[in-house]
């Protein structure tokens, strides 16, 4: 203590004591924190109208939709009863008669109630057939009580064929996997493990598969096409590279749907890309590039090719052409100054292109529901066609959670090694 | 450059090739966005060259018929609301996220990207399942609340650049010569960073005026705007109209987006300290 010297800004504090001083400082300190707190709060209240919305519009929605791929309560709800009477099986062999008996009143309810077919579409989801033999069930039971009813629910071998109780005792738990395993072709079995569905029933694995390869080989191509140009673009006088980079942005700054508008007109039977195939020879008739797979990778190609050529230019940019000398008068061939001085320099540029391109490409929508043939059609097209066409709430649900999971996945590598600034937005 | 002061014969057919590559790709970038322009000026019905005279019969279609003229219209009232709200949020969020006291940064700066990410079919799906409930489903509120979702990263980030080279202790200056909170803001900030303001909000026409996926999902029949009336065209019947609607929106778009990356550029270069 002896050896601290008292300063001139103590002074007053010393007069009244140490234990006064501390309590000062203290203060002094409670009192930044206190501002600093209320920094803080200031910043977060300017950013809180964007994020409440964005939670509102955006977060709100996509939880929402991920939740209707495990929680289906549309059976449980339809069947109160048969779920009370159910609670008591064991799940072997057919459930007793108080169950049947619960099932028939229920069915009644729903047939009276008008909710009929939305049990029917629900389990015949679970259980393909099931739609019409619910549907068949339910007009029998409107003028049937009593034991009549049983007698009618018992009397369809459906209500008594091996898989239909249990499917139906699945269906009671709201909380469900069975979308999700669906989307990946898979199925739980009757001992509870999980096993493939049969092939023919097999869509999904299919089109995710497929979903990749197209992102994948249109990665490829962009990458192939890109690198060079954005070399060149690098590596030419100033005024000669601003008029190459406007050829990349201009088809950047037109919106996927023109461009994929112009394609469709291109690709056509007698369109300009069979008129040049034909006149250099590569073809000798015209050829089908609407709705088939290589007229839906070309066009992605056209589309994605700046978002991988970008990121690529941006880190080349910065790479001093005299590095490239130095290499050479070190003696080192071309080839090697190139694979051992350019290449590593230029490799997150190279990985941030080709990942954002690939984790764009999974989630393409309209070029292949306009360009690409029935075969053709990617994860999104059927997330689309599950909601508009099937009005399968649950299947979509779980095809977005799991090509989000995807997604999200990817996006996470990219933020994590290569940063969010590589994400070239504009 | 490229060449090196003396090249070998190797070096020049390695170079030449490469310039033969990227004249191809350059043609493959360019002649797709190119095509349109002369076909919607055809007067014919094909889409064949050569065309068999000039006439602008597809832009009165696009210009003239009720079916676009509505389409235009609501693409405006979905695209200026998109930009207006987005625009000032936005702002305020970069503000927010440019402040070293700003807690969380590393958590929201990916979640206010996340939108750009997501794909957008499940944005669009989400958006029908939830709008649908709360009443917002074909209306235009709807419409635009999730295009602001698609729309506000780009004004994060162009506001966020521009404030990079604002130096804060103008906002301190302005305090001390007594300037309240909001005055300052509009005398001192603002006017440097509306460059980047700007340039945002053309982002955000732009990524709503071009926007089909989520309007898809979410437009009724009197909503629908004219990326939709393209995509509904393209699916049913190629006609040259469409042709016409693609030059004008290219048009648009790229004079949009000439002007937004001038402002975004010039707001970055631009010192805040300047007077």
């Amino acid at each position: 203590m002896s050896a601290l010297q008292p300063s001139e800004l103590d002074r007053p504090a010393l007069a009244r004591g140490r234990s006064a001083a501390d309590a000062d400082l203290k203060s002094v300190s409670a009192a930044l924190r206190r501002a600093e707190f209320g920094d803080r709060l200031r910043t977060l209240l300017l950013a809180a109208p964007l994020l409440i919305l964005l939670g509102l519009s955006f977060g709100i929605p996509i939880v929402l939709l991920l939740s209707r791929a495990v929680y289906d309560p549309t059976i449980a709800d339809a069947l109160p009863k048969t779920t009370v009477a159910l609670g008591g099986w064991n799940g072997q062999g057919l459930p007793g008669d108080d169950a049947f008996a619960a099932l028939a009143a229920d069915l009644k309810d729903n047939q009276a109630k008008g909710t009929a077919y939305e049990l029917a579409k629900s389990l015949n989801a679970r259980l393909p057939g099931a739609r019409s033999q619910v549907l068949k069930t339910a007009r029998k039971l409107e003028s049937a009580d009593g034991q009549a009813a049983l007698d009618a629910v018992k009397s369809l071998p459906f209500w008594s064929a091996p898989s239909t109780w249990p499917t139906i005792r699945n269906g009671t738990h709201s909380l469900t996997s069975f979308y999700l395993l669906s989307a990946l072709d898979l199925r739980w079995n009757a001992d509870g493990s999980i096993e493939r569905v049969p092939p023919e029933q097999a869509i999904f694995v299919q089109v995710f598969l497929r979903t990749f390869f197209v992102a994948a080989a249109v990665t490829l191509a962009t990458l192939l096409l890109g690198f060079p140009l954005a070399y060149l673009i690098a590596s030419v006088p100033k005024g000669l590279a601003a008029i190459l980079i406007v050829a990349v942005l201009l088809p950047f700054w037109t919106s996927i749907l023109v461009r994929t508008a112009a394609w469709t007109v291109l690709l056509q039977k007698f369109g300009l890309v069979n008129d040049f195939l034909l006149f250099i020879g590569v073809a000798s008739e015209r050829l089908d590039l609407m709705y088939s797979r290589i007229g839906l990778i070309i066009a992605m190609t056209h589309i994605q090719l700046p978002f991988t050529l970008l990121p690529i230019y941006s880190v080349m940019r910065t790479i001093p052409p005299s590095q490239m000398k130095a290499a050479y008068s070190l003696g080192a061939k071309p080839f090697t100054a190139f694979r051992r001085v350019y290449i590593p320099q230029v490799f997150p540029g190279v990985m941030a292109g080709c990942l954002l391109t690939f984790i764009l490409c999974l989630g393409y929508y309209i070029t292949p529901a306009l360009i690409g043939g029935a075969s053709d059609q990617l994860i999104s097209n059927f997330i689309a066609n599950y909601v508009n066409v099937e009005l399968n709430w649950e299947m979509a649900a779980a095809l977005s959670f799991i090509l989000l999971v995807f997604t999200l996945a990817l996006f996470g590598i990219f933020a994590r090694i290569l940063g969010l600034d590589r994400l070239k937005l504009v | 450059m490229l060449l090196s002061p003396y090249p070998t014969t190797g070096e020049r057919i390695r170079i030449t090739l490469l310039w033969i590559w990227c004249g191809l790709v350059i043609l493959f970038l360019l002649v797709p966005i190119l095509i349109p322009v002369p076909l919607s000026f055809n007067s014919g019905a094909f889409f064949i060259f050569p065309l068999e005279g000039i006439s602008t019969r597809w832009y009165e279609v696009v210009l003239g018929t009720q079916r676009w003229q509505s389409a235009i219209g609501n693409s405006l009232i979905v695209a200026f609301g998109t930009t207006l709200i987005a625009t000032t949020l936005g702002t305020l969020t970069a503000i927010a996220l440019s402040d070293e006291k700003f807690p969380g940064r590393r958590i929201v700066m990916p979640l206010l990207l996340s939108p750009l990410i997501v794909p957008v079919v499940i944005t669009a799906v989400g958006s029908y399942l939830f709008y649908a409930r709360i009443g917002l489903a074909s209306t235009y509120a709807g419409i635009i609340l999730a295009h602001t979702a698609l729309a506000s990263p780009f004004v994060v980030v162009t506001v966020g650049a521009s404030l990079t080279g604002f130096d804060r202790n103008l906002m301190r200056a302005a305090a001390i010569s007594g300037a309240k909170p909001l005055t300052s803001f509009f005398r001192v900030m603002l006017p440097l960073i509306l460059p980047g303001v700007l340039s945002g909000a053309a982002f955000a026409f732009v990524t709503s005026f071009d926007e089909v996926v989520v309007v898809q999902f979410l437009a009724s029949a009197g909503q629908r705007t004219m990326p939709l009336e393209m995509f509904i065209g393209l699916r049913e019947k190629l006609s040259p109209a469409i042709t016409a609607a693609a030059t004008l929106m290219m048009a648009l778009s790229i004079v949009l987006l000439v002007v937004a990356n001038l402002l975004a550029r010039r707001g970055q270069k631009r010192p805040g300290t300047a007077p």
